[in-house]
């Protein structure tokens, strides 16, 4: 059996805005990656990264082409199912973090598997494994506020980790860290990568870049180049 | 996933507990106004229903009044003994006096309302014996000073754990011996009905009034026959012995015990619409409240709401969380108001000499309309929140 790869762009692209104000953030992407991948996106400002990571992330639609997500048409699917397929295969971690406010990082960890209907007791033992597995154990009752950034980030990326996602997505996750912080990140997210799980993660960052088995340059739109990563193991299949 | 929703909104409304409380005032003195009005109303009812079983069903009270040729002109016992053997359905006519006197006995003194009737009289009154016995054919007859005491009476003179039967005491200048005590009546008509002694009709004209006259008679009928007709035999009796003539007015009034407790439920029953109408905009105001606060929180929580769209929450389950949100704020708020309600009802009843009636219906009743006004005022930013954008959600600041 030949698996059909993870997810395929075709032709994506985007407009916002209508008329004369209308702006192409999207000029035609075409991209294919595969399970087990650790891709990233980089690109100046405003050369399509975030626009294309909203879209894989099932949370923006592109206005042309076609996106398969496990051969899913995610572009023909309404609000709710891509809710039902975040929820279910995607994992997300942010620049800010994101967690809930005077909420102990144990909570902020279940809170996907609340959606998912799952009795306490499982959520709470799911939770704390997801917790061991970014080393954030002793610190489940604590609030965000208590924590250092590089903490948060790591209970963000055990709440992406805890439904077992296909795909972790990482919008600049290392953004608001510093150099020292930033390269544990980066080992944690190479390392979960190397335990299966496919990671797609914007960055401006050579350096955070590098860890990566792929890497997609952006330029007005479009993709530019594709080079694979100093640090990472290059398999990453692009169109040609 | 219902119950982790109703723990989630206790856990905000604690974090903004004063915003809470302020948000839900309006549904606290709503509900408690309206709960504490019928409450009240209620009790007022039962007052005046256990008066009006006090003075019998298929009754008749009968009392002169002024009119403009002049004086009162009292009855007496032959208008009485007339109605009685004249008038068809009618089983029993009883005529009463009131006067007032001081109670003494062993040192201590009372003063107290001295009530002059018959055996008959007390029955067409529901008033029963607790200890001692009723009034003899001869003790009526001869105006014997003999009496039967209130509670209250009993209670004020007499030691406690004693029984007073037996014993002979004094009512103002007069001497007499006490043959029983009277049942518990309790508040009516704005009198203590405990705090009264009952002596013989006649003893109570010769030896206080110093005349014949009644003040008032009970007409008590059979209940097969129509109020109206009985009214009307009645009525036509009276004029013809009192010498009316065909357009003068009568000088007396016939009451229908039946008709005073329909005329007070009337009341009630505006007094408790009219309380229903404040209290509803009273209830508006609050929800707009809660509308107004859920929308702020709807707005604090945008970047929340954006994290829990991004993980997979359906537009539907984050409208849940806010509605929920608001039904449980408007809830507590009822909550709230029945528990006040419950304060000042209890309190209100014993200020106003009134039974405190719980009323389990009511109550339910107010605390559902609570909780709905959460659904219909929180509908709206629930929904408002259920729409955000995911991405937009997540750059709010």
């Amino acid at each position: 059996m030949t698996a059909a790869p993870l997810i395929e762009l075709e032709g994506i692209t985007k407009t916002f805005g209508n008329g004369a104000a209308a702006f192409q953030a999207l000029k035609g992407i075409d991209l294919t990656i595969d399970r087990g991948e650790f891709v990233a996106i980089m690109g100046p400002s405003g050369s399509g990264k975030s626009t294309t990571m909203n879209i894989l992330g099932c949370l923006d639609v592109p206005t042309g082409g076609v996106f398969r997500f496990r051969g899913v048409e995610v572009q023909k699917l309404d609000r709710d199912q891509r809710s039902l397929l975040r929820r279910r295969y995607l994992g997300f971690v942010f620049q800010g973090f994101n967690l809930l406010a005077r909420t102990t990082a144990l909570e902020n960890v279940e809170l996907p598997l609340v959606y998912r209907g799952e009795k306490k007791h499982e959520r709470r033992a799911a939770a704390m494994r997801a917790l061991d597995q970014v080393g954030l154990v002793p610190w489940a009752s604590h609030t965000p506020a208590e924590l250092s950034g590089g903490q948060q980030q790591r209970v963000a990326i055990a709440r992406a980790l805890v439904t077992e996602p296909d795909v972790l997505l990482a919008d600049e996750p290392t953004g608001n860290l510093d150099s020292e912080r930033s390269v544990e990140i980066m080992e944690l997210l190479q390392r979960l990568n190397g335990e299966g799980i496919t990671v797609l993660m914007v960055t401006h960052e050579e350096e955070m870049a590098s860890y990566a088995k792929t890497i997609v340059r952006f330029r007005d739109g479009l993709v530019d180049r594709v080079d694979h990563g100093a640090r990472g193991r290059a398999d990453a299949r692009a169109p040609a | 996933m219902l119950g982790t929703t109703i723990l989630l909104s206790l856990r905000e409304i604690r974090r903004h507990i004063l915003r809470s409380i302020l948000t839900t005032l309006g549904i606290i003195i709503g509900v408690a106004a309206v709960v504490t009005m019928v409450t009240l109303g209620n009790g007022v009812t039962a007052s005046v229903q256990e008066d009006i079983s006090a003075l019998g069903a298929s009754n008749f009270i009968v009392f002169p009044v002024r009119t403009t040729r002049g004086a009162i002109r009292p009855f007496d016992d032959a208008d009485v003994r007339a109605v009685e053997q004249q008038i068809a359905g009618v089983k029993i006519a009883a005529g009463g006096v009131g006067a007032s006197a001081t109670a003494f006995y062993n040192g201590q003194d009372w003063d107290t309302r001295i009530e002059g009737g018959t055996n008959p009289l007390l029955e067409a009154q529901t008033i029963k014996i607790k200890e001692g016995r009723p009034f003899t054919r001869d003790e009526e007859e001869a105006g014997k000073n003999v009496c039967l005491l209130g509670l209250k009476v009993r209670d004020e003179i007499f030691p406690r754990g004693t029984s007073p039967v037996g014993a002979r005491m004094r009512l103002g200048g007069v001497s007499c011996q006490v043959i029983g005590v009277m049942e518990e009546r309790g508040q009516g008509g704005g009198q203590d009905d405990d705090d009264v002694v009952y002596m013989p009709l006649k003893t109570v004209q010769r030896r206080f009034r110093g005349n014949d006259n009644l003040d008032y008679f009970v007409v008590k009928y059979d209940a097969a026959y129509a109020a109206t007709t009985i009214q009307d035999a009645l009525v036509d009796l009276l004029r013809e012995r009192r010498l009316l003539q065909g357009t003068e007015p009568n000088d007396f009034n016939v009451i229908d015990t039946a008709q005073i407790n329909q005329a007070l439920s009337a009341v009630t029953g505006a007094l408790t619409a009219m309380v229903a109408i404040i209290a509803s905009i009273s209830l508006l105001v609050g929800g707009i409240g809660i509308m107004n606060i859920m929308l702020v929180s709807v707005t604090e929580r945008t970047r929340e709401i954006g994290i829990r769209l991004a993980i997979g929450a359906l537009a539907r389950e984050v409208r849940l969380q806010f509605l929920t949100e608001a039904v449980v704020l408007c809830a507590l708020g009822g909550l709230v108001g029945i528990a006040l309600a419950f304060g000042a009802s209890f309190g209100l009843a014993a200020v106003i000499e009134v039974p405190f009636v719980f009323d389990p219906v009511i109550n339910i009743v107010s605390f559902v309309f609570a909780a709905s006004m959460g659904i219909v005022f929180g509908y709206y930013p629930a929904h408002r929140a259920s729409r955000l954008d995911p991405i937009d959600a997540l750059r709010h600041e």
